[in-house]
């Protein structure tokens, strides 16, 4: 067994690059996987960070509940428990074959991106609920002053100053969960790994196919980041413009300066 | 027989029941986080000993093995150095004249080294980001003392370095714990996902056994999430806090 890197550039990485058809490239349901469970769990985690921060036991308990499960078991185990546990009960129930739904609850892609999404739900809900702890009260209380009621003062003020103190963790999160979709391909999907494994088992070339793997998504993750620190400074870019005319700031006006 | 009663006997200890091998998966599982920690450890040690040397070639050492090690997801390192790095190991070992050429390295003796590997890179950045928090004046102070370079360590360095670290270093112990399950992708060793696939295969309840396998690794990273809260509070004792 060697490694060939000819014939990992040759044969490897463009099966992995061009599939049969768009949709089932591997590097492309790697992303679709990426992309799916990003949005899909961002939008669960805020109502779970909602909760989390509520006064009300009924809604801060389950809330903690969920995200200790989701941080405190092995992404693998739930993946397990999700496809051969969830699913397996949930195509088992009478007249499912029938319905609409079967042809997705067969798939095992849409059982990796459900997983992905609540898993990446769970870590994102604990990131909100710091940030959202960490808006300034005084900004808050400017809200109160101007009149606005609390649903007001959650869209306007808090959330989207949350967001922008949690950017730089959630770009990690994103990153970690495109490294995290390697998983699919232990329940059958055919991403990135999947495909390798199989070229794998088909040429008994172990060092071509995974080196190949490692080495797309090492670009993968380069290419990502990059993006990520775009959109954090675009969305950022208000604060990342020195006022005109200022130098280094003067530590002794610190904090005169209005908001930092 | 209820419901209850046939879950009892599936939870037992002994032949009928797989309770005995959850317990003994749950243990092998600390073994591979314990000893990949370990190694874990001494390989952060060395990255961020490498990566504040201040010279050059050393420096890329520390950074390439960092970088590459982040950006790679660990399923796919845990397969490679599975693979090849019984056969590295072994000609390292055997070149050093540390072993003889009958060395056979172990599935689970792999593993660990592969969980060690992975969990090293994020160690360093740990360690790197503590010993810089650690005031200089202090290790100069001990230089002009004439303390040799292991004192300095193991009396100023170290104490406080660890004081520093203690949030970043548990935070990857619960990873290195969660990470272990992957070595069932291996089939390298008998730990818990092991055991919850063992069971669900043998009885077809897989929805059961894999909750059961769930609980067990909550149970284990509660437990530690515990220990680490006690922890963090002995090792800073005496350090007043600003809030």
């Amino acid at each position: 067994m060697q490694f060939d890197p000819i014939y990992m550039l040759t044969e490897v990485i463009p099966q992995l690059l061009w599939g049969k058809t768009f949709w089932s490239t591997p590097i492309v349901i790697t992303l679709t996987l990426t992309i799916l469970s990003c949005v899909i769990g961002n939008l669960l985690a805020l109502p779970v960070a909602v909760a989390r921060v509520s006064p009300n036991p009924l809604l801060w308990m389950p809330a903690y509940l969920y995200i200790l499960v989701m941080r405190g078991t092995p992404l693998l185990v739930q993946f397990f428990l999700i496809y051969y546990g969830v699913r397996a009960a949930i195509m088992g129930l009478p007249g499912m074959r029938e319905t609409w739904l079967f042809p997705y609850l067969r798939d095992a892609y849409w059982w990796a991106v459900f997983a992905l999404s609540i898993n990446t739900a769970g870590y994102t809900a604990e990131i909100l609920r710091g940030a959202i702890q960490a808006v300034p009260y005084g900004e808050i209380e400017a809200g109160k002053a101007f009149g606005m009621n609390k649903m007001q003062i959650f869209w306007r003020i808090t959330l989207p100053r949350a967001i922008r103190i949690c950017l730089p963790t959630m770009t990690g999160e994103t990153i970690l969960l495109l490294k995290a979709t390697v998983l699919a391909s232990t329940i059958t999907v055919y991403e990135i790994l999947g495909w390798a494994n199989y070229i794998k088992q088909q040429t008994f070339r172990v060092y071509d196919t995974l080196i190949a793997a490692a080495l797309l998504y090492v670009i993968l993750v380069f290419i990502l980041t990059r993006i990520l620190y775009w959109l954090e400074r675009r969305l950022n870019r208000d604060r990342l413009q020195p006022p005109p005319g200022a130098g280094r700031p003067d530590p002794a006006l610190a904090g005169a300066t209005g908001p930092a | 027989m209820g419901a209850d009663q046939s879950y009892a006997v599936l939870m037992s200890w002994g032949d009928r029941g797989w309770l005995d091998e959850f317990v003994w998966g749950l243990l092998f599982t600390l073994e591979l986080a314990i000893g990949g920690y370990l190694v874990g450890f001494a390989l952060g040690l060395l990255g961020a000993g490498a990566k504040l040397s201040g010279r050059k070639w050393l420096v890329r050492v520390g950074d390439s093995y960092t970088t590459i090690v982040r950006a790679v997801p660990e399923l796919i390192l845990l397969l490679l150095i599975y693979y090849t790095g019984t056969s590295t190991l072994k000609a390292v070992l055997v070149g050093l004249g540390l072993a003889g050429e009958d060395l056979e390295i172990s599935a689970p003796a792999a593993a660990i080294a592969a969980l060690g590997f992975i969990a090293g890179a994020y160690i360093t950045e740990v360690l790197r980001g503590a010993i810089l928090a650690v005031p200089k004046g202090q290790l100069e102070a001990a230089r002009a003392y004439g303390m040799p370079f292991l004192l300095r360590f193991r009396r100023i360095l170290f104490p406080q370095m660890l004081r520093y670290a203690t949030a970043g270093l548990g935070n990857i112990w619960l990873n290195v714990t969660k990470e272990s399950a992957l070595v069932a992708v291996l089939g390298a060793a008998p730990e818990l996902l092991t055991a919850g696939k063992t069971a669900a295969g043998a009885t077809k309840m897989f929805f059961f056994f894999y909750s059961v396998t769930a609980g067990f690794f909550l149970l284990l990273t509660v437990t530690s999430m515990i220990g680490l809260y006690f922890l963090e509070r002995r090792l800073n004792r005496g350090v007043r806090r600003a809030v």
